[in-house]
């Protein structure tokens, strides 16, 4: 029985089998054409179910909208099943598609897969040049020593100050032996500090004119310690490409974003500056830091100080100064790159150094305003984490100290040195040099290279062996490892030292010249 | 295994709460007298050093008991030695020396075979060298800095630890940092001891490599992990891990607890995967010749790929070593930042390893080093079950020179440490960070430097102060019964 409302909208027979037309049409389109055979032979049970269920819906849905108007339209029975019928496709359409579960590895699974499993050797095959030792030396690596029994000149070792053998230093080491011994068997938190760190921290913060410093026990770690205390994530810093590895560590260590600038290039730093000081809002609560060495070891130059303490104030960024090579070299009493430029020593916020090149000792160093110090003593890992220097390294650094302050004559002596090593070596053919005229680090490159880092390194070492084998003169070539990211070009380094004489000097330039005319 | 008794955990907890409750009404008392005082022009535009919550640690907690720490001491760390008094005249925060010592009997210090001191064997030998080849080489290994000196460290090294080859550096430190980013790099996983030094850890997070936890000790849950790994691959990729290598101590030194060599290496071995051991704390510490832990537990070194110590503990110098086979060895040389860009190691400390390790394989003559090793049990495990005896709570195994005695509560950190030192008894007391937050204890060292009546003495001390701290958790045992009933008191 068909209602009077929905006779009116449905209209006579006619009608109400086009309404079951419809709802065989949608049984149709939803089993496809491929059913259809079978659908016919349903059809008749079909039609008479689906009208018995029309029937029953209108009766039970429209009972009470008999006489409904939303919207004014009259709402009648078909209308609600065709809306329940979007809602229905609607929620299928927006359901995902139909993944497979996932089933966890059975045991024998992963047992197969662990049998299946073949690692990478602990280390890659070793080649010819890996076997290679460095020669052993047999007495002190002063200016002059012996190597295999005979007596060379030695420009491998940073011995600047030529402190190797002084008497006064190795007196106040013997001294110290004798009472506190080789080791200090501990970290400076559990009574590792012995009364000589004391001294030394505070002679040296009295030398470079700062508040305090604090000691470290071995050079290297020393900068890849300091980085990670004060650079966290999130902090910005900009960097010179020809840091050593150290640094590198320490940047990789402190998880900051990193941003390099051309090596030396003041040009490429303000660029970079620039870019950085526009790019960030938040600059506020973030930490920018500019981090350079005095000296570069991978290459010999000296970094403009003046400029980058102009730039660091007018971009509001904090420096931090690796002088590892440059302390107790540069400036008129030794102080420094801030003595060379004439910057005063508070405008310098972090300034490390390693203690194993002019003061011919071990260990070393970070020195700035008080805060920066005592931020170290709780987080630097390098500093809490491991034994403290020894204590006979300590008194030979204070030994050292004094003696350079009361000689600054030494300091003249370097420079006259190296200005005698860069005329002897002005004409030599097929190598150029490419480190300041101030540095004792005399970097001489390639004026043709090769190409590979590989193939120069083979040239280079075979013309340091030579030297060494038939002239009796002990140079070295740069030294690359896997894992450092620096890309300047490999060289020949020439370690002058104070302690060197005017025939030394003219020794080297005249192996030099020869070798490198037979090689080059 | 720390039993950590309820009513302790509560108290604990209420402590630091009330600590940082403290603290943090300071900081705000601060904030505003400093906003009242303008902030100074030159550090405008930059941000701080330490944002606020970043060291509050340091400032509202640690400050006030940093006289317990960093005491310096005015003579070589002995069995006795000399401790330098300070004095504060601002509550703590700046300590000044002065130029009074006490003489106090060392339980803190790494010296396991007392060659901290001058040695009538080791000091004439070194300051010999130290005249010949001065105290430092100013070089790198690989430059000048190689003398024949360090070529008979290596060997005499190599042959003390079992291992066909070895390489030295200049520092312990240096020594794990620069070595595992050589071994593994990205591709690479790393599981290493939930314990394990912060040496490791740097290294690890340097090396790119990725890294999981394994639970502490625990070869069965090393076994779960290595399985799950292998199976899955790299994250993400799913493509299978280049190589993986596990990481454990030989002797946890905040725990004193000995490794589980055996079972670890067992579980490595067969799943193809590499191991290094790192025994800073018990290479000439434990076995009966002092060769480590592989000699304690019986384990073959062969079967460790890499095994790596420091010379600063046990041998009175400076310095770390690995050794491995030949072609790793050589490859290390090859590779190795530290090798390759840090100056060597200091002539003299280099003999005075090599005197050393002569001493304790006897090889100078005389039988001091099995005395030494003899020593240095026999006055571990009477320490330690003296103070079990006592009723104090001692982590550690039974031949493991390092044991600490649980404190908990920090205002027992200061007490116990202060009060030590009252007596002439220099201890050392660990907190937050070095350990976990609850779990602050007091870490004892024994050396075979010290005689029976100097552990006696410290026996005494450490009991008395034990009652007036109130760390004796356990009930003391009755010096008649010879029964071990540890029951929990609270």
């Amino acid at each position: 029985m068909i209602p009077s409302h929905l006779k009116s909208s449905v209209g006579d027979s006619k009608e109400d089998a086009g309404f079951s037309a419809f709802g065989l049409g949608l049984e149709l389109e939803r089993r496809g054409a491929l059913e259809s055979l079978k659908v016919e032979v349903m059809a008749s049970a079909i039609v008479n179910a689906t009208t018995a269920v029309v029937e029953w819906a209108s009766m039970a849905f429209d009972a009470p909208f008999a006489d409904a108007v939303v919207f004014g339209v009259h709402v009648d029975g078909h209308l609600v099943v065709e809306v329940l019928l979007i809602a229905v496709i609607l929620f299928q359409l927006t359901r995902k598609s139909y993944k497979p579960p996932k089933k966890p590895l059975s045991e024998k699974e992963i047992d197969d897969l662990c049998e299946e499993w073949v690692p990478e050797p602990l280390h890659p095959p070793i080649t010819e040049e890996m076997k290679v030792e460095p020669p052993t030396l047999e007495s002190a690596a002063g200016p002059h020593t012996v190597i295999d029994g005979k007596e060379v000149v030695n420009f491998a070792s940073s011995n600047y100050l030529g402190l190797i053998g002084n008497e006064t230093i190795i007196d106040s080491c013997v001294a110290s032996l004798e009472k506190y011994g080789v080791g200090s068997c501990g970290p400076r938190g559990f009574y590792g500090t012995i009364d000589v760190h004391l001294d030394c921290e505070k002679r040296i913060a009295k030398f470079m004119g700062t508040p305090d410093s604090i000691l470290y026990s071995y050079g290297i770690s020393t900068i890849f310690s300091v980085i990670p205390a004060f650079c966290k994530k999130g902090d910005i810093i900009v960097v010179d490409e020809g840091v050593h590895w150290g640094v590198q560590n320490g940047l990789y260590l402190s998880r900051s974003n990193v941003v390099y600038f051309k090596h030396n290039d003041m040009a490429s730093l303000e660029s970079t500056l620039e870019k950085l000081a526009h790019g960030n809002k938040q600059a506020e609560k973030v930490r920018r830091y500019i981090v350079v060495e005095a000296l570069y070891q991978n290459s010999g130059q000296i970094a403009p100080l003046n400029d980058i303490v102009r730039l660091k104030e007018k971009y509001r960024f904090r420096i931090i100064l690796e002088e590892s090579h440059s302390f107790g070299v540069l400036g008129n009493t030794g102080r420094g790159l801030a003595e060379l430029y004439g910057v005063p020593i508070e405008k310098i916020d972090i300034i490390t150094a390693g203690m194993g090149n002019a003061l011919a000792t071990d260990g070393g160093f970070c020195t700035g305003n008080a805060r920066v110090v005592d931020h170290q003593r709780l987080s630097s890992s390098g500093y809490v984490f491991s034994a403290s220097l020894p204590p006979y390294l300590a008194s030979a650094a204070v030994a050292a100290v004094n003696y350079l302050e009361d000689n600054p004559s030494v300091l003249m002596t370097l420079r006259r040195n190296i200005h005698l090593l860069w005329e002897g070596l002005s004409d030599v053919p097929g190598l150029m040099i490419v480190s300041d005229p101030l540095s004792p680090i005399v970097f001489l490159k390639l004026k043709n290279s090769t190409g590979s880092l590989k193939n120069d390194l083979e040239l280079l070492n075979k013309i340091a062996e030579r030297v060494l084998k038939e002239d009796s003169v002990f140079i070295v070539s740069t030294k690359r490892s896997v894992l450092d990211k620096c890309r300047l070009p490999v060289g020949i380094r020439v370690f002058v030292s104070a302690g060197h004489t005017e025939s030394d000097i003219k020794k080297v330039s005249e192996s030099l010249r020869r070798v490198a005319t037979e090689n080059l | 295994m720390v039993r950590l008794p309820y009513v302790t955990a509560l108290t604990t907890l209420f402590s630091y709460g009330l600590l940082f409750a403290f603290g943090q009404l300071r900081d705000f008392f601060r904030r505003i007298i400093d906003w009242f005082k303008s902030s100074s022009k030159d550090l405008k535009g930059y941000a701080p050093i330490c944002l606020g919550l970043e060291d509050f640690y340091t400032r509202r907690l640690y400050l006030r008991i940093q006289d317990c720490f960093s005491r310096p001491i005015a003579s070589a760390p002995d069995a006795w030695f000399d401790v330098v008094e300070r004095y504060s005249k601002d509550n703590n925060k700046t300590l000044h020396r002065t130029a009074k010592t006490s003489q106090c009997l060392n339980l803190g210090s790494y010296n396991y075979l007392g060659f901290a001191a001058a040695d009538e064997y080791c000091t004439p030998r070194v300051i010999k060298s130290l005249k010949k080849y001065s105290p430092s080489t100013c070089s790198i290994r690989v430059d000048g800095g190689t003398t024949d000196l360090h070529n008979e460290l290596e060997l005499l090294v190599a042959r003390f630890v079992g291992k066909p080859a070895a390489i030295t550096f200049g520092m312990g430190y240096v020594t794990n940092s620069a070595i595992i980013p050589v071994l593994i790099g990205k591709g690479g996983l790393i599981i290493s001891d939930s314990l394990n030094h912060n040496s490791i850890v740097n290294g690890a997070r340097g090396s790119g490599a990725a890294v999981r936890v394994f639970q502490h000790n625990n070869a069965a849950h090393l076994e779960e992990v290595l399985r799950e790994q292998i199976a899955e691959g790299q994250p993400r990729t799913h493509r299978p891990w280049k190589k993986i290598i596990v990481i454990v101590e030989g002797i946890y030194s905040m725990e004193g607890e000995l490794c589980q060599l055996p079972e670890i290496i067992a579980v490595c071995k067969k799943y193809k995967v590499y191991t290094y051991l790192d025994e800073a704390h018990s290479i000439g510490a434990v076995g009966k010749s002092g060769k480590g832990v592989c000699e304690l537990l019986g384990v073959d070194p062969a079967d460790v790929d890499l095994m790596m110590g420091t010379f600063t503990k046990s041998f009175g110098s400076c310095g770390g070593y690995i050794a491995a086979s030949k072609e790793i060895v050589q490859y290390l040389k090859h590779a190795c930042p530290a090798h390759l860009y840090a100056t060597s190691m200091s002539p003299p400390a280099v003999q005075q390893v090599i005197s050393a390790i002569k001493v304790i394989l006897g090889e100078d003559g005389s039988s001091r080093g099995a005395q030494k090793l003899a020593q240095i049990r026999e006055n571990s495990n009477f320490f330690r079950s003296e103070l079990k005896k006592m009723g104090f709570e001692v982590l550690g195994d039974n031949d493991s020179p390092v044991m600490p005695i649980m404190l908990y509560n920090p205002a027992k950190i200061p007490a116990f440490s202060r009060e030590c030192l009252r007596h002439n008894v220099a201890v050392v007391t660990v907190a937050f960070p070095a350990t976990p937050l609850l779990l602050a204890r007091a870490r004892i060292c024994i050396s075979a430097a010290q005689s029976r009546e100097d552990l006696v003495k410290g026996l005494e001390v450490i009991s008395k102060v034990g009652d007036l701290v109130g760390i004796k958790y356990f009930p003391a045992e009755p010096p008649k019964h010879g029964n071990q009933a540890h029951k929990k008191v609270e």
